[in-house]
């Protein structure tokens, strides 16, 4: 059981596979292993030939990462883990085996093994989007990369900004969580692909505790990027103001519970779109429910003409970008609404076929441990013409709610709670107040959308769980908008 | 393992090796049927040093590759914390049993058939249901070897059913689902399959509720949606020490209602998280987290037991993987109730029973808050549930919510590492569209 469940988005539904894993977490490893992996090619190649599967792919994955954790001012934690591994997976009649493995010796065997497990799940017809082969070497390069940098050279950016927490009177304690991953994976299927990408992921969380007597208060910012370290230096003056709102909160009241006029700031705004309609986009919850189906029918009508929302791993340098997905398929840019209405749906091949869609390129895996299911990337609403001002101003009672803890969803009903909140009293930012959960129902919220802002931005902070598979690097953003009749929860 | 030890050594004053291997087996079923067939192997080896009484710690996937694991060690330990511990010498460990024969024979047409049977079971109740279903079988070794003699290890199976279903009506949706755990195999699905049918029986119609305050009975599920993340945190020795815990001062005083004892145990028989001793090797224990309520201790590993001046509960854990062991909870157990949950229904005339609390731990966990909505629950009238209620908020702090209880199940049950029974609270805080 985690200790603080914060700074992840979950979702709530597919129970069955939602169980932790227990297998080591641990991600990356040597540059030099990179020789090594074009030795692999040809064994991939022989490996593949004489099985009697209609599909059979491999992934095989190298990453090294950099952890500095702080608790208070103890560092709790400096390592830079290794990790090594592959799995192969197979189709057979609509049923898939699949074998992980650390251990990379005797890649027919592990093949021989998902193709034997694959026939023993398969008995009907296969359901598989055909796609052009293609064979490619990804580098991604960015402007400060982590990989070389120096350790100290990171554990004294941390150092700075535990320095600035401990300098607001009045803290408890810190918790800072930094992480960067570099990571080379290869991909091969029988088909003929062969892809390598080689990228990095970034991300750190500051937080800063307050304490009263038994009251505490956490306030906490998460950031992260596409492999770039720019993206988490020059924070101080965020993280002093972090640090000043958790002793802020001490003084500040519940919010009442009840329906409320609410504006979100893009960042919370960002993690509404992902809970509240980026999960139910996602095809494999459909493609094979009948039901859903009909409610999610491309051309419904969702939310207003002023609603767009897209999501796509095509759109460059974010924590959900790519070039190939992790069944080799390219990205895409998509859009999910357009004018309000249901526009498309992300896919893999299999439920791209099952629907008679096209290829989104969203098939994602955490890492070699597991199979790639159907995620977001980069999702977000695109701005329209409405100032924050404009927004506030004619609310003579509702919150505004900053920031994020997290979010949850189960497809109809979400939650998402915001780190920050103030009251909205005849137009103006009034009071602060303590956190509060906001829920929404898909059906009622998205239309109630009354206002889209002109200030797009992307929250590039936590990661994304579904299925045991967490947390995965995704981004999302918004501008501030309005939803009338929210839901929050308070005392 | 000897020769990464052996190597760390002429590296470092102190060292430990730490090594798990693993295998797992998930049957998954989807849209009521037969779907995936996954075999998971793997391992993990992680090396602790104490180097001029700073700790370095290096991780790897792989055995070959000994003179990096300590080269990474001994890099990161010049800036590591100072080391508060001694590693453990031998000790006698308790006999605690987490490994069965049997389930490592298991056959995979045995799980497929259980599967089978329990979506088929729960459709005869509700035909339109679609189900996912995964029953899973895997074992995990593990190893620990240490510079002081120290040497450690068990082996663990493990079994697991769990089912979930989805009802769509309209716009209209419902999600039941439940699951069960063991080191030795499930293989009879009726527990799993009734309660799924209780869920679509009491959901059947719908209730409203409307905003105020209210008495909760938090089922098995229900507590452990909404307390168990707060009192994890707020018991964890690291937190404690840190000074972010709200009970860190309270040892001794009655905080909690009289009839709430709760223990955090590694040792009871056949339970997952369960073994005879911690990823540190430190021997497994009981250790009484709340006694009729009052606090009692915290859940330490050994560095930050080293850092509060205590011993070690032997709750080293490295998150089921190689990394750094932190204080970590094994099997929590609530103490028994005295009243039936009928008994505990029929006593209010108004009030709410929530099976599942959606997104309430994403708030402040460490203030001991909570507010999620309520994803599967029931309304109350006159000492009956009348039906589900939807699109409602209910929010609430576990230091004053368990402090003003007004009875406690006798029908306690395993919700994956924690044993509770239904508790019913008064004066929740319920937000509704209604």
């Amino acid at each position: 059981m985690t200790m603080v469940v914060c700074g992840l988005y979950t979702i709530r539904s597919r129970l069955a596979r939602r169980r932790e894993s227990r297998h080591p977490k641990t991600p990356f490893s040597a540059l030099s292993r990179h020789r090594r992996f074009r030795l692999y090619r040809d064994q991939i190649v022989e490996s593949f030939k004489g099985h009697d599967a209609e599909y059979i792919e491999i992934r095989l994955e190298d990453s090294q990462s950099t952890r500095i954790q702080y608790r208070g001012r103890e560092l709790e934690d400096i390592s830079q883990p290794i990790s090594a591994g592959g799995c192969v997976r197979a189709l057979v009649k609509g049923g898939w085996g699949f074998v992980s493995f650390n251990d990379l010796d005797d890649l027919r065997g592990k093949v021989e093994l998902a193709v034997r497990q694959a026939r023993l799940v398969g008995k009907d017809a296969s359901s598989f989007a055909s796609m052009a082969p293609a064979v490619d070497f990804v580098e991604e390069v960015t402007q400060k990369d982590p990989s070389s940098l120096a350790l100290a050279e990171k554990k004294h950016l941390l150092d700075e900004y535990n320095e600035v927490i401990w300098g607001v009177p009045k803290i408890e304690t810190s918790i800072i969580a930094y992480r960067d991953t570099l990571r080379k994976v290869v991909f091969a299927n029988s088909e003929g692909s062969y892809i390598e990408q080689k990228n990095s992921d970034l991300a750190l969380r500051v937080a800063a505790v307050a304490r009263d007597g038994g009251d505490i208060q956490q306030v906490g910012l998460s950031v992260g990027s596409r492999g770039d370290f720019t993206g988490v230096e020059s924070l101080h003056e965020q993280v002093k103001e972090t640090a000043q709102r958790a002793v802020d909160l001490l003084a500040a009241p519940h919010a009442k519970s009840g329906e409320y006029c609410v504006v979100l700031d893009p960042v919370l705004a960002g993690v509404f779109t992902h809970e509240a309609f980026g999960h139910l986009s996602e095809a494999d919850f459909t493609y094979e429910n009948e039901r859903l189906k009909e409610i999610m029918v491309l051309g419904r009508r969702f939310g207003g003409e002023h609603l767009n929302i897209v999501d796509g791993a095509a759109v460059p340098n974010l924590r959900g970008s790519y070039r190939y997905d992790d069944e080799g398929a390219p990205a895409t840019r998509t859009y999910l609404i357009k004018e309000g209405v249901l526009v498309g749906r992300l896919h893999s091949r299999e439920t791209a076929a099952k629907m008679g869609e096209p290829i989104t390129g969203n098939a994602r895996a955490l890492d070699y441990h597991h199979p790639p299911i159907v995620r977001m990337t980069n999702t977000f609403i695109e701005p329209q013409g409405i100032t924050f001002e404009e927004m506030i101003g004619d609310i003579e009672e509702g919150i505004y709610a900053k920031n994020w803890y997290g979010g949850t969803t189960s497809m109809e009903m979400f939650t998402f709670s915001a780190g920050e909140a103030y009251m909205i009293r005849h137009g103006r930012l009034a009071e602060l107040l303590r956190p509060v959960v906001l829920t929404g129902n898909i059906f009622t919220t998205l239309q109630n959308i009354d206002a889209i802002g002109n200030d797009l931005g992307m929250n590039q902070g936590g990661g994304c769980g579904k299925g045991g598979q967490s947390p995965l690097p995704v981004s999302n953003g918004s501008p501030h908008i309005r939803i009338q009749h929210c839901l929050v929860g308070g005392k | 393992m000897e020769e990464i030890l052996s190597l760390a050594r002429k590296a470092a004053q102190e060292a430990e090796v730490f090594l798990v291997s693993f295998e797992e087996t998930p049957v998954i079923f989807e849209a009521n049927r037969l779907k995936q067939l996954h075999t998971r192997q793997g391992m993990s080896v992680a090396l602790r040093i104490i180097r001029e009484g700073r700790t370095g710690f290096s991780t790897a996937t792989r055995l070959d590759d000994r003179a990096s694991l300590v080269d990474r060690a001994v890099e990161v330990s010049q800036f590591g914390t100072a080391a508060r511990f001694d590693l453990p010498h031998q000790q006698t460990y308790p006999q605690v049993e987490v490994y069965d024969a049997v389930l490592e024979a298991f056959a995979i047409e045995e799980m497929i058939d259980l599967g089978e049977s329990l979506i088929s079971k729960v459709r005869e109740h509700t035909p339109d249901l679609l189900c996912e279903a995964m029953i899973s079988k895997g074992v995990v070794s593990v190893r620990i070897l240490n510079s002081r003699g120290g040497e450690a290890g068990f082996r663990r199976t493990s079994f697991g059913v769990s089912f979930e279903g989805n009802l769509i009506r309209d716009t209209d949706m419902l999600f039941v689902g439940d699951s069960e755990s063991s080191c030795q195999p499930i293989e009879d699905i009726a527990r799993v399959a009734g309660s799924v049918i209780e869920q679509l029986e009491l959901a059947k119609r719908q209730a409203s509720v409307s905003s105020g305050r209210l008495p909760v009975v938090f089922t098995p599920h229900g507590v452990v949606s909404a307390f168990i993340a707060p009192l994890a945190a707020a018991f964890n020795g690291k937190v404690v020490w840190q000074g972010a815990s709200p009970l860190g001062n309270r040892r001794g005083e009655r905080v909690f209602d009289q009839r709430l004892s709760l223990r955090d145990d590694a040792t009871i028989a056949y339970r997952p998280r369960s073994r005879p001793c911690d990823d540190e090797g430190v021997p497994s224990q009981a250790t009484s987290l709340i006694a009729h309520g009052v606090v009692g201790d915290f859940l330490y590993d050994l560095q930050t037991a080293g850092l509060a001046g205590v011993r070690s509960t032997g709750s080293g854990d490295r998150g089921g993987g190689g990394g750094l062991p932190g204080p970590s909870i094994s099997s929590l157990v609530f103490g028994p109730g005295d009243i039936t949950f009928e008994d505990m229904v029929g006593g209010l005339d108004e009030g709410l029973v929530v099976e599942q609390l959606m997104g309430a731990a994403q708030t402040n966990v460490l203030g001991g808050e909570f507010s999620g909505n309520v994803l599967l629950g029931y309304k109350v009238e006159r000492g009956e549930i009348v039906g589900r209620v939807k699109d409602t908020v209910v929010s609430g702090n576990v230091y004053q919510v368990l402090n003003n209880v007004i009875g406690i199940g006798r029908e306690a049950r395993w919700v994956g590492a924690v044993f509770a029974p239904p508790i019913c609270c008064s004066d929740l805080t319920i937000g509704s569209k209604a």
